[in-house]
This record gives structure tokens, C-alpha cells and sequence, in this order.
């Protein structure tokens, strides 16, 4: 293969995206070098099995990956300000908008929430770590580098370019030959393996590892949902990666699952695809639920209305996710009679989310609501999200659907649903916790900036797309028609003001870092109900000195009336810890060479990379390291310093 | 993750990290179910679709085929009285069932290369339709799950020479014998689902 | 600082009832809102239906959202003690109630919806009198190939039909999956190669209306449009005589050059059909163009939007 067949070529804008790629890897390199930082960044981070600092590194990664899909946003918004526009071709226009959607979906949304889930459920519970952090640092890395592989498609090989769904047979090799596809599907399968084992791990963490007292009816709500999100992982997942796997075999070894040749059958890929695909959209929303459940409880300092009712609209939400597939092709001629079926069962979807949104609202009732930030966020979610939810009710009335469907209307219809539901719930939950990750708050003035022009833009930019889809605008086109221009341009405004919103938000970050106070209180809102607020911060690397016992769902509500901490010194007892080790890291770095070769179909480089993770296999086999305990003077100490104790205490 | 040991528990069941291990392996056993249906599924939907490639009544022979279920059969029954022997205590007993329910699974596997090329000599490959693009994978995804649990049996007999019997080796040939009777029962939906159907229609 | 944002929050709910007015004044242009046939016209009875449930639900969501988050804040002046029951956990009746309103809503919309479904699955009642005219639309890549099998005629990029009758349209593809869609008669469906799927339209008026392929397919797919000309029956047929007289043969050489995958300058008129050789929605058909044409997709368009490139209109 020639160097200029590997590396994207003859693109401008490629061009400034590979020197800047080399710029921001040149300057790590040497801040990392220059500081002798090295050490500290393999010691402390890349072979950490801390489910908080793993947890910090899934929202960072998640963080640069809104910002990539950000950016193919506006790339997107730009070339349609305008109908004379040309900014992207065709090709480069089709390469974006698949990028920006599997990113934002696979590598933004799913880890920024598997991110909170990471750091907070444990807190939540009351327990130590997860069931088995090795994995989860195996499920990190996995996620890494299925990211980096994706996003290594933009320089080197060519980006995907069927869309996220990549439907075939346009996605199948004749149609869309070169290693451009093959890097979505390996790049997907490489981090789907690590959403599948933190779906397991953090089942059997919530299952196992509860404070105790915490029945499951007294666990809160975050958690709650989180469970429910992993049962939804563990049994969509296998579904993806059966039809990524069939799909690459298609491509790469000459199958004919999904090919027209051989009498293969291209709709059993959009079927398998939204099999999962439908299951995933409740991956990234139902955490969300929790997420905003906890945070209205919080400031509004009242108990979250209707809790059973809450935990059994997840579930049946859930249950409802596995059969409204079809809504997703409607048009595809399955005949009245499936359709009116699949139509019915998305419809009902409605029911337990308006039941959600009206308890939401009683939990207001009668309440006492502090407007911080996440508050914010989170009640600009429920006004928001009914927009969504209603156009989504419109888009399941099958009929009617065949004019909405492929058009901007169905546009509109899932950013409305992803966005505020989605990306406000990981903004209002990384503010909500950041003071128990990093030890300050976020500048609230500031982050307040941040979210009222995220929100005008937000509406701005997506509101007008509803009318443009009914005037029969189709989703992915590159340019628009004259007699669009006026709502496209609104909408383009307000991606940018989105945008600003972002980078205020990224200012706010940096800000409060140098300028935030320290925190001094556990309970940093001093609003807290759950035990995650009842560690000390910063949280020690063993999160609980002793485990305090549960009997509701605000467990703290409950200790602070009781006068208890988690620092109860006639019940301690040496904390055993596992120990950090660097094969998560390693072992993935593997996988991703034998996937970076396979995309390029050098497969015996494949095979050697997949022996060589096979080996990391044994290896840890053989890994006998029992990890190590913190002994309880050490715990004394810690939580002395943490918890500001003078010597008398 | 603590080490609180309760006595009337089989020793794989004696630590709570254990029994976290074994609840995880369930819930991945869950995972992979879930993951055959979808190929059963795939493969019922191509189910004849076999455009210039010969049927799978002209290939398939029952007689091969019950041998190789006689085999899993039988191996899932030796890596049964391997756990026996572990809960009764006897190293030896567990190591040698182990042993052989590893050389029937080996034996498995031969069986099924030679089923493979077979079918390839006679102008039915992986490429050659879409049916038989998924016989090959359905069935190959069962092959690959055989030989991983082959090798992880090994890595297995080797720890136990190591170490005998403890809370953690127990677990691991537990954990095994989990997999193996999974890998058995999904082989029982290929025999009865993928050949017998497949020899009458 | 708080009694600002909320008064701002206050601002921005006001704001969008006025948004929502401006948009709506539009609603008649809109292509989906302003029908020309009666399958349209039954699709946007059922989206005009649907959107009075959900401007409904709107409303009432606002109106509490609006009058809890202001009365409840906690710096509410007016606040009086009773104000605050923070040990409220649920009050199953009312629950029962919003419980009850949504499945009361989804069955509202669940009747017209079915009943819309089975009926687009026929030809519109009000030509039920006239046999409906079949059209066979395949997609290629990127164009739209229109087969009159009773005329014996073959048109590309665009198309031709008779008003004040139904037109069946057997869909199919000749490579990726597209979509046949003229917002203005009415929803899409999915044209799939080696399948058919069947679409009943009908113009009640005559004009020219825009089409295209809504689903994507790759490079070309913005310009994968066509025109659709309807006219009164008398006009439609001396329209199909002249294109049978004065149009070339269409031969399979020439056949294969069009579906090779591109952009086409214009239109093309044949006064004969691909069916001969080929159906797209058989099962024999469906390897056609990937057997001729799956190599040629190794090079790029390089399309540009270049001025006065509107793809939305074809050049006649």
C-alpha cells in the first residue's frame, strides 16, 4: 500500500485536522516530559483499577469526544447556512455526519454516563469498589481505544460514510469499498466488549456489594436506573456484536449475510442494528432519569415523588424497549398489520415516561427549589424533553410516519430527545458530583452562562428543524434548497451559540480549578440525601471507612438525623484493596493493533495481535496478587486529614 | 472482596469474592444466550437461501454429527463428576475427569475441522451463500467457544497442579464447568435446530 | 441574582408561544401540510390530529412546570410554611389519574392510526372506479428510473402521471436501499433491491411536484431527485404516445451504462423497458448492478454544491 493511499489526502481541512492532532500530541508529550510526569501518569492512571478514577477518565475521554462531535456539528450547520455554500463536498459531508453520530452515541453519550455510573453507584451503595475493578479497568481501556481506532479514521485509511446505522448493502464491500467502514465496525465491536463487561460488573456490584439494610427497594434512584440500564447492556449488546462481527466477516472474508450476491438479505442488518439500536437509546436515557431524579430531590429538598412508581416506570420502559424496533423502518413494507403493532408498543413508551415527567413535576409541588446549576439543567430538561417526547409519540403513529420518516422532523425529534435528555443530565450530573471528584465546585456563575446559551441555542438551532422536515426536507442531504434558507440559518446560529455555550462551559472548568475554593464538606451542596455524599472529601481510595446501615433511600437524610459518619471508629477494620496493575492497559493495546490491522485486512498482523492478547489472557490467569490492605491506623489518619479532625477528636 | 469464610458453602462458594464471580459468570452466560438466539436467528432467516451452493440435506451426515453429539455429550457428564470429585475433596479424581473431558472436546474439535473441510470440498464454503454463511458462523462460534474453553481448561490444570484445591482454583473449575455445560446445552439447539432440520427439510 | 434567572426563565416560556406562531403561519406552505392527493391529505389529517393531543399535553406540562417552579423556589417572598412537605413520598390516586390520561391519549391515536395504515395499503377510494396505473420506480444509484409496463414506455429522472387516478408504485432498487418520497402526494417507502414494496398515491391536482430518494445512499444521494408532472388523464396519454413514438429503444448496453453509479446531466425518455431483461424486485434481479457495477465505487464524485447547482430541481 502507498503512504498517500494510507493517509487521507488532497482535504484542507484534513490537513489542518492532522497538524493539529500532531501539535496536541507534540505538546503532551513534551508538558509530560518537561514536568518528569511520565511515572505519575502510568502509576497513577493507566494502571489504576480505582472506580473513581477510572470513572474520571471516562469523562474526560467522553468530554473530547463532545467536543470532536461538536465540531462535525458545525462543520454540518455551516455547509447548510447556506444554499450556495460550499464548505464540504458531498463525500466529506457524508463522513461527518456518520462520525458525528456514532461518536456522540458510542463514544460521548454511553461513556460520559458509564463514566457517573462509575464513580457514583458505588458511593451510592456504600460499597468499596466494583465487583471486580481489573475488569473495569479492561472495560475502560476497551472503550479507549475502540474510540482512538474510530477517530484514527479520520486521518489515516479514510472516515466511515454510511451514516451511524450503516446500513447495508451501502456499507457492504462493493458499495463502499476500502478500510473506511471497517473502522466503524471494529472500532464499535473493540468498545462494545467493554460496555458488555461493565453491564455485568456493574450488575453484580449493585446485586452483591450493598451497604447493608439497603434492600433493593431502598437503593436510590440513580442506582436503580443504572441496574436496570445494565440488564438492557447485557442483552442488547450481544446483539450488536453478532451483527458487527457478521458484517465484518461480509466485508473482510466474503460472507453473505447482509451482501446482495449469494442471496443475502441487507434488511436483516437494519433489524439486527435497531434490535440493539432501540435498547441503546434506553442505555443513554434511562441513567439520565436517574440522574435528574436525584438532583430534583436534592435541590428541591423534598423526598422524589412516587419512588415505586419511578423504579417501575424504568422498568417497564425497559421491558418496552426490546419491541419497537420496527418504528425505526417503518417504511420498510412489513404491511399494515405489524406496523399497526409496532406502532402501538412505541406509543405505550409514553405512558410510564408522561407518568415520570408528571411525578417529576409533584416532586416541585410543594417544594422548596434552590436554582444551582445542575437544578437548572435538570428543569430545563423537563419542559425540553416534552417536545421530544411528544414528537416522538407523533413519529410512532406509523401513517403519519411515512412523511416524517428520513426527514429533518425526525431530526429534530431525537436531538430534542438526546439532548435534553441526554447531554443536559451529563452536564447537571457532572456538576452535581464534580465537587466529590475533584475535590472544588464549578464556578456557578459561570457554569450559569454556560447553560443559558446552551439551552437558547439548543432550541434555537433544533426547533426550526421540525418545520423544515415538514417541508420535506431529507436528513443527510449536503446543501438545501433556496426556500429553506431562513429556518437553516436559524438553525446554524444556534448550533454556534451551542457551541459557545460549550466552550464557557470547558472556561468554567479551567476557572474554577485554579480560583474554586477547596472543599471542606462531604456534603458539598449541603443538600445531600445519598451516601455518596456522606464520604469525606477527597474521597480516600477505600471510599468508606465503615459502612453505616441503610433503612431508606435517602440514607443520608437518615444518618444526619442519627449524627452518624462513615468514620465510626469501634467498627474499623483493616480495608482490603485490590492492587493496580498495567495488562487492562496492555491487553488493549493489543487488541487495538490486531483491530487496526484487520481494518486494513493485514490479517496476519491480526492474528499475532489476537494471540497476543490470548496470552494476557493466561498471564492473568496465572495472576496470583491478592492485593494488599490499608491497615487501620493508616484509615484513622486519612480520615482524620479529610475530615478536618483536630487531635482531641 | 472480603475473605470471610462460612463453612457450610462448597469451598468455590466460601469467599464473597467468589460467589461475586460466580453470580458474574452467570449473568455473562446470560450475555452469550443472548448472543446465540441472534445467530440462531440470523441463521433461521437464511435458512435456504442457498442460491447456487448445494442444500444442506445433500452435506449433511447424521452419522458424524451424532458421533460429535455422543462426545459433547459425554464430556459434559466427565466435567460433572469433576466437580464431583472437587466437592469430595480428591485433587487426582477432579484432574483426571478434567483431563478427559479436555480430550473429548479436543476430539469434538477434530471431528468438527473434519466436518468443515469436508463441506468445503464439496463446494459449500463460508463464501458460498448466504445460508451457508451462517451455518458456518453459527456452528464456528460454537468451535471457537470449544477451543477457548479448552485452552482455559489447561491454563485450569495447570493452577491446580500448582496450587490444589483453594477457594480461588475451585472457583476457576467451577466457573469451567459453568461454561462447558453452556457450551453443551447450545450444542444440543445446534443438533436438533441446524441438523436434524436441516437433514428433513 | 435567583429572582433574575427566573424571571429570564419566565421570558423564555413566553417567548416560545410566539415562536410556535410564527412557525405556524407558515403551515400552509409547508410541503407535508399542503397536499395535493388523497394520501397526503389522510397523512396530514392524522399529523394535524395528533399535534391537538400534543399541544394539549404541552400546555398543561407548561402551565404546572411554570406555576411550581415559581411558587415552590425557595426565595419565594410569599412563601408561607405550609409550603413545604418534604417527607410528601406519593399519592397513589393521583398517579392512578396521569397514569390513566396517557393510555386514554395513546388509545386516541392508536384507532385513526391503525385504520390509516390498512388504508394506505389500498388504492384511494376516491378513484376506486378507475384501475390504478402501475409504475415501476427503481432506484440506482443516484437516479430514479420510472417503467410504464401498459405504455411500454421508460422514463429517467423523471416522471409523468395521470391526476384523479391512483398510481401503484412497485418500488425496488437496483443496489442501495432508497426511499421514494414526494412529500406532496404523500409518505415514503423503501425501495430494496431483490424486494417490492407497493405504494398507492394519487394527485387530485395538477402541477409539478418535487421527489426524491429521502433514504441515503452514498455520495450521490443529494441529487437522487426527480420531478413529478400531473396532468389530466387526455394530456398524460398523448404525453406516453409521444415518448413511445419519438423516444429511442432502450437498449440493455444502454441500460447498464445508467445504472453504473453517477449523477446523470437531465432527463431520458425509452420506448421500451428494462423489464425484459431485468425486474430489480425479483429475486433474480437483485445482483443485477453489483454483478456490472460493484467495482466502480473506488472513485469519489468530487461533488461539489456549485453555484446555481440546485438539487432539488432538475434540469429539463
Amino acid at each position: 500500500m502507498q503512504l498517500d493511499e494510507f493517509f487521507v489526502t488532497g482535504e484542507p481541512l484534513i490537513y489542518a485536522g492532522m497538524v493539529s492532532i500532531a501539535l496536541v500530541s507534540a505538546t503532551v508529550i513534551f508538558l509530560l516530559t518537561y514536568f518528569k510526569r511520565w511515572k505519575w501518569l502510568w502509576q497513577d492512571w493507566l494502571t489504576t483499577v480505582d472506580h473513581k478514577k477510572i470513572g474520571i477518565m471516562y469523562i474526560l475521554s467522553a468530554l473530547a469526544m463532545l467536543f470532536r462531535g461538536g465540531v462535525d456539528a458545525l462543520m454540518m450547520r455551516t455547509q447548510l447556512a447556506f444554499p450556495d455554500m460550499n464548505f464540504l463536498n458531498s463525500q466529506h459531508y457524508n463522513e461527518v455526519f456518520t462520525t458525528h453520530g456514532t461518536i456522540m452515541i458510542i463514544f460521548m453519550a454511553m461513556p460520559f454516563l458509564i463514566g457517573l455510573m462509575n464513580i457514583i453507584v458505588p458511593l451510592q451503595i456504600g460499597a468499596r469498589d466494583f465487583a471486580f475493578p481489573y475488569l473495569n479497568a479492561v472495560s475502560f481501556w476497551s472503550f479507549f481505544f475502540g474510540a482512538m481506532l474510530f477517530n484514527l479514521s479520520f486521518v489515516i485509511g479514510g472516515a466511515p460514510d454510511a451514516g451511524w446505522t450503516n446500513y447495508a448493502p451501502l456499507a457492504g464491500s462493493e458499495l463502499s469499498p476500502g478500510p473506511g467502514i471497517n473502522f466503524y465496525l471494529l472500532g464499535l465491536q473493540l468498545a462494545g466488549i467493554g460496555t458488555l463487561a461493565t453491564g455485568i460488573n456493574l450488575m453484580v456490584t449493585i446485586l452483591r456489594m450493598r451497604a447493608p439494610g439497603m434492600t433493593l427497594m431502598k437503593m436510590p434512584i440513580f442506582t436503580w436506573s443504572t441496574l436496570i440500564t445494565t440488564f438492557i447492556i447485557i442483552f442488547a449488546f450481544p446483539i450488536l456484536t453478532v451483527a458487527l462481527a457478521l458484517m465484518t466477516i461480509d466485508r473482510i472474508f466474503g460472507s453473505h449475510f447482509f451482501t446482495l450476491t449469494g442471496e443475502g438479505l441487507p434488511m436483516m442488518w437494519a433489524n439486527l442494528f435497531w434490535m440493539w439500536g432501540h435498547p441503546e437509546v434506553y442505555i443513554v436515557i434511562l441513567p439520565a432519569f436517574g440522574i435528574f431524579s436525584e438532583i430534583i430531590a436534592t435541590f428541591a429538598q423534598k423526598q422524589l415523588f412516587g419512588y415505586k412508581t419511578m423504579v417501575g416506570a424504568i422498568v417497564i420502559i425497559a421491558g418496552l424497549s426490546f419491541v419497537v424496533w420496527v418504528h425505526h423502518f417503518f417504511t420498510m413494507g412489513a404491511g399494515a398489520f405489524v406496523n399497526s403493532v409496532f406502532s402501538i408498543t412505541t406509543m405505550m413508551i409514553a405512558i410510564p415516561t408522561g407518568v415520570k415527567i408528571f411525578n417529576w413535576l409533584a416532586t416541585l409541588y410543594k417544594s422548596k427549589i434552590i436554582f444551582t446549576t445542575p437544578m437548572l439543567w435538570t428543569l430545563a430538561f423537563i419542559p425540553s424533553f416534552t417536545i421530544g417526547g411528544v414528537t416522538g409519540v407523533m413519529l410512532g403513529m406509523a401513517a403519519a410516519d411515512y412523511q416524517y420518516h428520513n426527514s429533518y422532523f425526525l431530526v429534530s425529534h431525537f436531538h430534542y430527545v438526546l439532548i435534553p435528555g441526554t447531554v443536559f443530565a451529563c452536564f447537571a450530573g457532572l456538576i452535581f458530583w464534580y465537587p466529590k471528584m475533584f475535590g472544588h465546585k464549578l464556578n456557578e456563575r459561570i457554569g450559569k452562562w454556560a447553560f443559558w446559551l446552551f439551552l437558547i441555542g439548543f432550541h434555537l438551532c433544533f426547533f426550526p428543524q421540525y418545520f423544515l422536515g415538514l417541508d420535506g426536507m431529507a436528513r443527510r442531504i449536503f446543501t438545501v434548497g433556496p426556500e429553506w434558507f431562513t429556518l437553516n440559518f436559524l438553525s446554524t446560529i444556534g448550533a454556534f451559540v451551542m457551541g459557545l455555550g460549550f466552550i464557557i462551559f470547558v472556561h468554567g472548568i479551567i476557572y474554577s480549578f485554579r480560583f474554586s475554593p477547596r472543599d471542606i464538606e462531604g456534603d458539598s451542596w449541603g443538600y445531600g440525601r445519598t451516601l455518596e455524599w456522606a464520604t469525606p472529601t477527597p474521597i480516600p481510595k477505600y471510599n468508606f471507612a465503615t459502612v453505616p446501615e441503610v433503612d431508606s433511600h435517602d440514607a443520608l437524610i437518615d444518618m444526619k438525623e442519627k449524627g452518624e459518619t462513615t468514620f465510626d471508629r469501634s467498627k474499623l477494620k483493616p480495608i482490603h484493596m485490590p492492587s493496580y496493575t498495567g495488562q487492562p492497559f496492555i491487553m488493549m493495546a493489543i487488541l487495538f493493533f490486531a483491530s487496526f490491522a484487520l481494518v486494513f485486512e493485514w490479517i496476519t498482523l491480526a492474528v499475532i495481535g489476537l494471540i497476543g492478547a490470548i496470552v494476557m489472557m493466561f498471564i492473568r490467569s496465572f495472576d496470583y496478587d491478592e492485593g494488599y490492605h490499608v491497615e487501620v491506623d493508616e484509615i484513622i489518619e486519612t480520615e482524620r486529614k479529610a475530615r478536618r479532625m483536630t487531635d482531641d477528636e | 472482596m472480603s475473605e470471610n469464610k462460612t463453612d457450610a458453602l462448597p469451598l468455590e462458594y466460601s469467599t464473597h469474592q467468589g460467589q461475586m464471580n460466580i453470580v458474574g459468570f452467570w449473568i455473562f452466560l446470560a450475555a452469550e444466550i443472548a448472543l446465540f438466539s441472534t445467530l440462531f436467528a440470523t441463521y433461521a432467516v437464511l435458512f435456504g437461501r442457498t442460491a447456487d451452493s448445494p442444500a444442506p440435506a445433500e452435506l449433511f451426515e447424521a452419522g458424524t454429527v451424532l458421533i460429535m453429539t455422543f462426545i459433547l455429550l459425554t464430556s459434559s457428564f466427565t466435567c460433572g463428576l469433576a466437580i464431583h470429585n472437587m466437592r469430595e475433596g480428591s485433587l487426582k479424581g477432579l484432574m483426571v475427569w478434567l483431563a478427559l473431558t479436555l480430550v473429548l472436546g479436543l476430539s469434538f474439535l477434530g471431528f468438527e475441522i473434519y466436518e468443515f473441510v469436508h463441506y468445503v470440498s464439496e463446494g459449500a464454503a463460508l463464501g458460498s451463500s448466504a445460508f451457508w454463511s451462517g451455518f458456518f458462523v453459527l456452528t464456528g462460534t460454537h468451535g471457537v467457544h470449544v477451543t477457548l474453553g479448552i485452552g482455559w481448561m489447561i491454563a485450569i490444570l495447570i493452577q491446580l497442579k500448582q496450587r490444589g484445591l483453594t477457594a480461588v482454583t475451585t472457583r476457576k473449575v467451577f466457573i469451567v464447568g459453568l461454561y462447558w455445560h453452556f457450551l453443551d446445552v447450545i450444542w444440543i439447539f445446534i443438533f436438533t435446530s441446524v441438523y436434524m432440520i436441516g437433514m428433513v427439510v | 441574582m435567583k429572582g433574575n434567572k427566573v424571571s429570564l426563565q419566565k421570558k423564555w416560556f413566553t417567548l416560545l408561544p410566539i415562536l410556535l406562531a410564527i412557525f405556524m403561519t407558515g403551515c400552509d406552505k409547508m410541503a407535508v401540510l399542503d397536499p395535493v392527493g388523497p394520501v397526503g391529505e389522510s397523512q396530514k389529517n392524522l399529523i394535524l390530529y395528533a399535534v391537538i393531543f400534543m399541544l394539549g399535553i404541552i400546555v398543561v406540562v407548561y402551565t404546572i412546570f411554570a406555576i411550581v417552579v415559581f411558587k415552590y423556589r425557595a426565595n419565594n417572598p410569599n412563601r408561607k410554611p405550609e409550603d413545604y412537605k418534604p417527607e410528601q413520598h406519593g399519592n397513589t390516586k393521583i398517579e392512578i389519574v396521569w397514569f390513566t390520561i396517557p393510555v386514554l391519549i395513546v388509545i386516541a391515536l392508536s384507532i385513526p392510526t391503525v385504520n390509516t395504515l390498512f388504508d394506505l395499503e389500498k388504492p384511494p377510494e376516491s378513484s376506486q372506479e378507475k384501475e390504478p396505473l402501475v409504475v415501476y420506480a427503481t432506484a440506482a444509484d443516484w437516479k430514479w428510473i420510472f417503467t410504464y409496463p401498459e405504455q411500454d414506455i421508460e422514463t429517467v429522472n423523471y416522471l409523468h402521471i395521470p391526476t384523479d387516478r391512483a398510481i401503484e408504485f412497485r418500488l425496488s432498487s437496483a443496489d442501495s436501499m432508497a426511499a421514494f418520497w414526494v412529500p406532496r402526494l404523500g409518505g415514503q417507502k423503501y425501495n430494496m433491491a431483490g424486494m417490492e414494496n407497493t405504494l398507492y398515491l394519487q394527485a387530485d391536482e395538477e402541477g409539478v411536484y418535487k421527489g426524491r430518494n429521502a433514504n441515503f445512499t452514498g455520495e450521490g444521494f443529494t441529487g437522487q431527485t426527480f420531478n413529478v408532472t400531473a396532468q389530466p388523464e387526455n394530456e398524460f396519454n398523448d404525453w406516453a404516445a409521444s415518448v413511445s413514438e419519438e423516444a429511442p429503444e432502450l437498449t440493455q448496453d444502454k441500460y447498464d451504462e445508467i445504472l453504473a453509479p453517477g449523477l446523470l446531466d437531465g432527463t431520458m425518455s425509452f420506448s421500451s423497458t428494462h423489464l425484459e431483461w431485468v425486474d430489480h424486485g425479483s429475486n433474480e434481479g437483485r445482483d443485477y448492478s453489483v454483478e456490472r457495477h460493484g467495482n466502480k465505487y473506488e472513485e469519489n464524485l468530487h461533488l461539489e454544491n456549485k453555484p446555481g447547482w440546485a438539487p432539488d430541481e432538475i434540469q429539463q
